[in-house]
């Protein structure tokens, strides 16, 4: 079948990862420490299996109120002073924070990291508005002084080491010295940020958790610069994906140690910054105005669906990322998309349409890694083959992914209907099975057989079926 | 356009469950034991955590911790030490202050119109509120008497906490400090240690954005 055009690309990029020995190189040293030091945390794998279940539980208990505990959340942060908005689309959102630092005139702004900023480009966007979006976590510095995007979802800039960044700085940054030393390059990038902290005249920022009953905001993080974001501007966006939202403030615990663990192997991180207001009247510093945006961007239309559903419980550890033998070898950038990895191949092609990065679904060995760490326990398995079939299902689909069927061809829908009437027939099948035995080797490669056996040879047929051997040794289970 | 995007993504929401697939039935997970240290071992416990995170910590009896911090302080170079005067060691901090000292620089103006010193200044100095022993953290709620800048723009945070509020969990924190019946600050943190990075090659350094050194006097 002729291929589209997300998996020519994926093809081409994944080849080309492949070629990179450096950035195979970087990844693997990364990726193996990562792992080692999740491992360690968890060395305990009963508390450890205790905890996960209640990760679990907790995520899918707020999933199953989402709407209400929205509304819960809204209701919370208005009363006690910030702004809520909803956005459809990345569009929306975009166009929400851009009425909100134009109206603070806000010409420089600082962003903390936020994976569903990346979503809706808003740098790009609010660039072209004449607003500069300066990112300030570190690795994410580092990649948008090099104009590129982030290759993994909890550190953006791994694809890299430390001579790749020494020779950015050096040439990026004014009046930066030539050093591979990592202390010196941190400097380097503090004494750049000061100022910008300083003089940044509005702060942008993701959300790790949503606490509905007091409506308060969470961030988790090791730099300070996301506190920086959050608290020096005037003003303050908070940006989240509709499923951030948990029930309850006791939820945050298991959940916060479930993300520091599976991300990077600490038991906290330096940083847990919890957010319920603006400002106080009496308090001297704090933003005057804080606003969150809430993004659908496709999510609605996954909650839909019982077993697509569990996609939402995702809390963007990137445990799955670090433990995927795909992404271990390519890194992010091969995927083309802003989620790469596992969670990438579940979550991209049901919010683009699997017409448009189906092609991520096929990422996959199905060795169950990531099902194995996923601190939710999404059951990737179930989901990835659900894709695969939704894929090739013409007309309505059961479970009504968007641009499912981009893959139905006739060739390839007569070849399985014969398949199944011929394994479904007995006589059928020891007819074929002999014809095969004599003829097989002159099948023409068509449909799937072409598709299979591009990247494989194809084995030669025995000239006896198992069931003509059996039956000359005198098994006979026809009976 | 915001108002219809709310009225549609929550109807879009709502209309799922009322086709044929009913709420989730979602079993509550056991509750996992907890943590159940002697105040001692809470005590060995937080600081042995935040040291692992680079912190430095002391454990002080409540009447000697301002001589030790003011050995501390005079063994170093600093510019001056921010505070705010109403946090719960004001008036003892004012009290005990000398001259041969970095001086003491209260923060009492908004923001707007001491941005500059802020960003400036070597060392801060707040309270805690609580400690959890089990991942090792500080808990601050800052507020109009110890804002929430002094913890984050001087390079030296000292933190003072009293060791009977060293908590076994963050969950226990949560419930004996009854943080449901009071009304959330504006900003609650956890600190765990001076601010760091491993964005570089998985190298961790510390003193990224936030503070190069975090002090923590535990009153015993
Ligand atoms: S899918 Fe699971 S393992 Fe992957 S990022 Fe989300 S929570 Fe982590």
């Amino acid at each position: 079948m002729t291929k589209t055009a997300d998996a020519v690309i994926f093809e081409r990029n994944a080849a080309k990862a492949l070629d990179d020995g450096q950035l195979r190189r970087n990844l693997r040293s990364a990726m193996t420490t990562l792992s080692q030091r999740r491992r360690t945390l968890f060395a305990d794998t009963e508390a450890f299996e205790q905890l996960r279940a209640q990760g679990e539980s907790i995520r899918r208990r707020a999933l199953s109120q989402l709407p209400a505990l929205l509304e819960q959340l809204e209701g919370r942060c208005t009363a006690n002073g910030i702004q809520v908005h909803w956005a459809e689309t990345a569009a929306e959102a975009n166009a929400i924070c851009l009425d909100i630092l134009r109206r603070h005139n806000a010409r420089r702004v600082i962003k903390g990291k936020s994976m569903v900023s990346e979503e809706m480009h808003l740098n790009h966007f609010l660039e072209e508005q004449g607003i500069e979006a300066l990112e300030t976590d570190l690795g994410e510095y580092i990649i948008q002084l090099d104009g590129e995007t982030p290759s993994h979802i909890i550190v953006p800039a791994i694809h890299k080491n430390k001579d790749q960044i020494a020779r950015l700085f050096h040439e990026r940054i004014p009046d930066a010295p030539y050093t591979e030393v990592v202390e010196e390059l941190n400097a380097i990038a503090r004494q750049e940020l000061r100022e910008k902290f300083r003089a940044g005249e509005a702060g942008i920022s993701g959300v790790n958790f949503a606490v509905a009953e007091t409506g308060t905001l969470c961030l988790v993080e090791n730099e300070g610069n996301g506190r920086m974001c959050t608290t020096a501007p005037p003003v303050h966006i908070a940006l989240m994906g509709l499923e951030k939202v948990v029930e309850k403030l006791r939820d945050v615990p298991p959940l916060l140690r479930l993300l520091t663990g599976s991300a990077t192997g600490q038991p906290i991180t330096t940083y847990f910054n919890m957010i319920t207001s603006p400002r106080r009247l009496d308090e001297l510093d704090g933003p005057q105005e804080v606003h969150l945006v809430i993004l659908d961007n496709g999510r609605s239309s996954i909650y839909g669906d019982a077993e697509r559903r569990a996609t939402l419980q995702c809390i963007r550890c990137g445990a799955c990322l670090n433990h995927c033998p795909i992404y271990t070898r390519l890194g992010g950038h091969a995927y083309g998309h802003v989620y790469p990895g596992p969670i990438g191949s579940i979550l991209t092609p049901q919010l683009e349409g699997l017409d448009e990065a189906g092609v991520m679904a096929s990422a996959s060995t199905f060795c169950g890694a990531c099902e194995e760490v996923c601190p939710v326990k999404i059951p990737f398995t179930e989901i990835l083959r659900m894709l695969r079939n939704e894929a090739y299902a013409q007309g309505e689909s059961e479970h009504d992914v968007k641009g499912h069927g981009y893959r139905y061809t006739t060739v390839e829908g007569l070849s399985w209907k014969s398949w199944a009437l011929y394994n479904t027939r007995p006589g059928l099948a020891r007819i074929g099975s002999q014809i095969l035995g004599k003829l097989g080797q002159h099948l023409p490669m068509i449909g799937p057989l072409k598709e299979w056996t591009r990247t494989r040879t194809p084995p030669p047929f025995a000239p006896k079926s198992l069931h003509q051997l059996a039956q000359e040794r005198g098994l006979d289970n026809d009976r | 356009m915001t108002a219809n995007a709310r009225a549609n993504i929550l109807s879009r929401l709502r209309a799922t469950t009322i086709q044929g697939q009913g709420p989730f039935i979602v079993p509550d997970a056991p509750i996992i034991a907890g943590l159940e240290l002697s105040l001692e071992e809470r005590i060995g416990r937080l600081q042995r955590m935040l040291e692992t995170m680079h912190a430095e910590v002391r454990v002080v009896s409540a009447g000697g911790w301002l001589e030790e911090l003011k050995a501390m302080l005079r063994a170093r170079t600093l510019n001056g030490l921010l505070y705010g005067p109403a946090a719960p060691f004001g008036p003892a901090l004012e009290g005990a202050w000398e001259e041969d000292l970095p001086p003491l620089v209260p923060y009492i103006e908004p923001v707007e119109q001491c941005r500059e010193r802020l960003f400036n200044i070597d060392a801060g100095i707040t309270s805690a509120r609580g400690a959890i022993a089990e991942t090792g953290a500080l808990i601050l709620w800052p507020s109009a008497a110890e804002p929430r800048l002094i913890s984050l723009t001087p390079g030296l945070h000292i933190a003072v906490l009293d060791a009977g509020m060293i908590f076994n969990t963050f969950a226990e924190a949560i419930d004996q400090q009854h943080w449901l019946r009071h009304r959330m600050p504006a900003n609650a943190l956890l600190i765990s240690g001076p601010s760091k990075t491993a964005d570089i090659e998985l190298t961790l350094t510390f003193g990224v954005h936030g503070p190069k050194e975090l002090v923590v006097f535990i009153l015993s």
